[in-house]
């Protein structure tokens, strides 16, 4: 009881000091939190993939299309059961920094996305309607999207202004699927096509596969690369999840960059954290040799330096912790470039990792010295 | 008059951990300042060496980048004889109809495969692009199934060495020479026969058409001329803003990320800063009170101090200068949103990055350290001197 009340009272005896050092502590483990989420959402797209959808796409790369036809062959393998058709449409909405995606799909796109709910009656609208889009509703939140809105939309790879009425809104079935995006009739993207550039009409980017069973999910793939070897377009099925993986490792060296970034954060607040121990060890040296004539052991000043310094990280990493998740939401709300944006628990317990390894770190020199010191010389010290 | 800088760098070197501790922190910030400005500048100058002045790309309208474009042949043809088109010495005029496809293939050591810029050109491609010199090898020979890849890409990724062979589009490609295309996009690209890459993609329209001016105020007249052609759904930009304006995202993304960053982590350096700084200023109550006393007035205490906080930023900032000035050695690579494809450029460091960083570490240092020098200043000698 005595030791906790001495820890205490050392923590706060220099007021502003101590105040100065939380709100370091604070800021940093906050921020260390921030980027550890930004790189988790860089991982959203594969985090949210599903085992049973394989995705096939022509072998040579994405920007290269698969014939039409290829559909009715890949249904026909063992083990598929349904085949989606997606093209990348790259639009423009207004501004290009207005960027979210749009995809081309078939109509049966919302029998393979189970985790995507729309309302049956939206979806038979959309059917219905050619020119209709059904909008996440992440996007519909941020740009106020609604039913029966027209939205004109700039294309970057199919040329001309595209307009799309929105007939549905879908959610995710829970926080970490990606509501940002927009999908529209594959047939209408077609047909306009077949009028304007019958060169590149019948291309597909790349064909969503629903396979019976996951276990099945290497064997199917192999059946369906196996139709086209040796063909104009050969093809390459993965997992959706390697699939997304892929995209990830494209930019593989940013993620690296941001890791060790979240990592120099630890460094910069270890050595104030670590300075602020040694001066406050370094002018209490007398103390601590005081203490020591009174009989107390060295252990015990090794328990109170450190003690001191566990609590100083323990208020700072709670107050660092305790505001990531309202910043997190803040943030999400100011720059809307990820599609998920969640602070994860495994976030929060780095975190207090991170806190506590500054605390036992900062506390080891100053420690260790306070149990060395001889009696004699510590109370000749001067501050 | 001012209390001597010796005494304020004595001060500094008498607290030998507590300066080093505050000035690591500080270094660390700095270094992370400067290696986002390294990295944007290097972006910067890679997709601006890219392009030449006087070369013009035309590409379908409304597309943004080559990958995206499409130019038919006859388009192709009418802009080709377009006067304001450069003639060569051979009296043929100065153009390349260029085909971009991507193609995947695996960098050295990685699980995933990026995808890398393959490039059907021609001669004149060569004498557009002075920069790009031949490194090892020879050129590809017309309508053979040859390529020749470039620094980055031999540097980086698997199966690209002379001799080896490159499958994609239902057929083998040898690799044939490399070339070196300086510190632009164009080292991070394979090129190869534009009519052999055409015939093997099953290509028709090319991506696009690169030209030289006759001269180079001729431009205005072109892009005129182009906008008011019905046969043409094509626009024309001069090729070094072409460049520029594909690394504008990636670009922006670096400097607000980086910028951020630095911006949070130098609140924690400040603080730290600010905490030495106040420390120094309670240590030395009697010395502040005995510098009063002999006459110093409160203007020269609080100089002595800022300077002390001024010196404390400079030598970690200097730190953190040496530290991102090795990471010149290192090179970058990453894909480039706009474009899709892999593109590798390096840190550089400019006299311009020097002089803010140094401004940056200064600032720091300067704000940690004003609020504990105006209490230092505001001392009474009296109770100073009383202090024990």
């Amino acid at each position: 009881m005595f030791l906790l009340k001495l820890v205490y009272k050392n923590a706060f005896r220099h007021r502003l000091r101590t105040l100065l050092t939380l709100a370091g502590l604070a800021i940093a483990v906050l921020a260390f939190g921030l980027l550890r989420t930004v790189v988790d959402a860089w991982y959203a797209g594969a985090a949210a993939a599903s085992g049973t959808r394989l995705i096939t796409r022509n072998a040579i790369s994405l920007a290269t299309f698969l014939p039409l036809h290829y559909e009715s062959r890949i249904r026909g393998v063992e083990g598929v059961t349904r085949v989606v058709r997606s093209n990348w449409f790259g639009g423009i909405y207004q501004e290009p920094k207005n960027f979210f995606p749009q995809f081309a799909v078939s109509d049966n796109y919302f029998e393979l996305y189970p985790e995507f709910i729309l309302p049956a009656a939206e979806l038979s609208a959309w059917v219905r309607d050619r020119k209709g889009c059904i909008v996440g509703r992440g996007l519909a939140e941020q740009y106020g999207f609604k039913v029966g809105d027209v939205l004109p939309i700039r294309g970057t790879i199919y040329p001309g202004t595209w307009e799309f009425v929105v007939r549905g809104i879908f959610d995710g079935a829970d926080s970490t699927k990606i509501t940002r995006q927009m999908v529209f009739h594959w047939d209408y993207l077609n047909e306009t096509l077949r009028k304007t550039a019958p060169r590149r009409a019948d291309a597909v980017g790349l064909f969503i596969v629903g396979i019976d069973n996951i276990d099945n999910a290497a064997a199917v793939a192999t059946g369906i690369d196996a139709l086209f070897t040796n063909s104009l377009a050969e093809t390459l099925t993965e997992t959706e999840q390697a699939f997304q993986l892929g995209f990830v490792a494209m930019s593989d060296q940013i993620v690296a960059a941001i890791r060790i970034v979240s990592y120099v954060v630890i460094l910069i607040i270890l050595a104030v954290m670590a300075n602020t121990m040694a001066m406050s060890a370094r002018e209490r040296t007398s103390e601590y040799a005081t203490l020591k004539a009174l009989g107390y052991g060295p252990l015990f000043l090794a328990v109170l330096i450190v003690g001191e310094s566990l609590l100083i990280c323990a208020l700072g990493g709670a107050i660092g912790i305790a505001a990531t998740v309202p910043t997190a939401l803040a943030f999400k709300k100011m720059v809307n470039i990820f599609p998920v944006f969640m602070v994860s628990a495994q976030t929060l317990w780095a975190q207090a990792a991170c806190a506590a390894t500054v605390a036992l770190a900062a506390a080891v020199v100053p420690a260790t010295r306070a149990a060395r010191v001889r009696i004699v010389e510590g109370l000749r010290a001067i501050g | 008059m001012a209390v001597p800088l010796s005494y304020v760098a004595r001060n500094l070197w008498t607290r030998r951990l507590t300066t080093a501790l505050t000035a690591g922190g500080l270094a660390l910030v700095v270094f992370v300042f400067a290696t986002v400005l390294m990295l944007d500048a290097g972006l910067k100058q890679t997709l601006v060496s890219t392009g030449e002045y006087d070369n013009v790309v035309a590409i379908r309208k409304g597309s943004e980048t080559e990958i995206q474009s499409g130019v038919t042949r006859l388009q192709a043809a009418v802009i080709e004889t377009h006067p304001a088109v450069a003639l060569g010495a051979d009296g043929k005029p100065l153009v390349s109809k260029e085909l971009i496809v991507l193609i995947s293939l695996r960098k050295i050591g990685a699980e995933k495969p990026s995808n890398v810029i393959i490039r059907g050109t021609s001669a004149t491609g060569f004498t557009l692009r002075p920069q790009v010199k031949l490194a090892a090898g020879r050129l590809f020979a017309p309508g053979s199934a040859e390529i020749i890849v470039g620094g980055a890409i031999a540097r980086g990724f698997e199966g690209t060495r002379i001799g080896e062979k490159l499958r994609f589009a239902g057929r083998d490609w040898v690799v044939v020479g490399t070339f070196d295309a300086g510190a632009s996009g164009f080292d991070s690209e394979i090129w190869g026969d534009v009519e052999t890459l055409m015939q093997a993609f099953r290509r028709t329209a090319f991506s696009s058409v690169v030209f030289r001016l006759a001269a180079s105020e001729r431009f205005v007249g072109l892009r005129a001329d182009v906008d008011a052609d019905p046969r043409l759904t094509n626009e024309v930009k001069r090729e070094q803003l072409f460049y520029s304006d594909q690394s504008r995202a990636l670009s922006t993304f670096i400097t607000v990320l980086g910028l951020t960053l630095t911006t949070v982590f130098s609140i924690g350096a400040m603080l730290g800063a600010m905490i030495t700084m106040y420390a120094a200023v309670a240590n030395r109550v009697t010395e502040i009170g005995t510098l009063r006393a002999l006459g110093f007035r409160r203007a020269a205490v609080l100089g002595a101090f800022l300077a002390e906080a001024l010196l404390l930023g400079l030598v970690g900032g200097l730190a953190g200068l040496a530290c991102a000035s090795l990471m010149q050695f290192a090179s970058f690579s990453t894909t480039n949103f706009q474009t899709f494809a892999d593109l590798a450029f390096r840190f550089t460091l400019t006299p311009a990055i020097v002089a803010k960083t140094i401004a940056f570490a200064l600032a720091m240092g300067l704000i940690g350290g004003f609020l504990p020098a105006v209490r230092a200043a505001r001392l009474e000698i009296v109770d100073a001197l009383r202090a024990s």
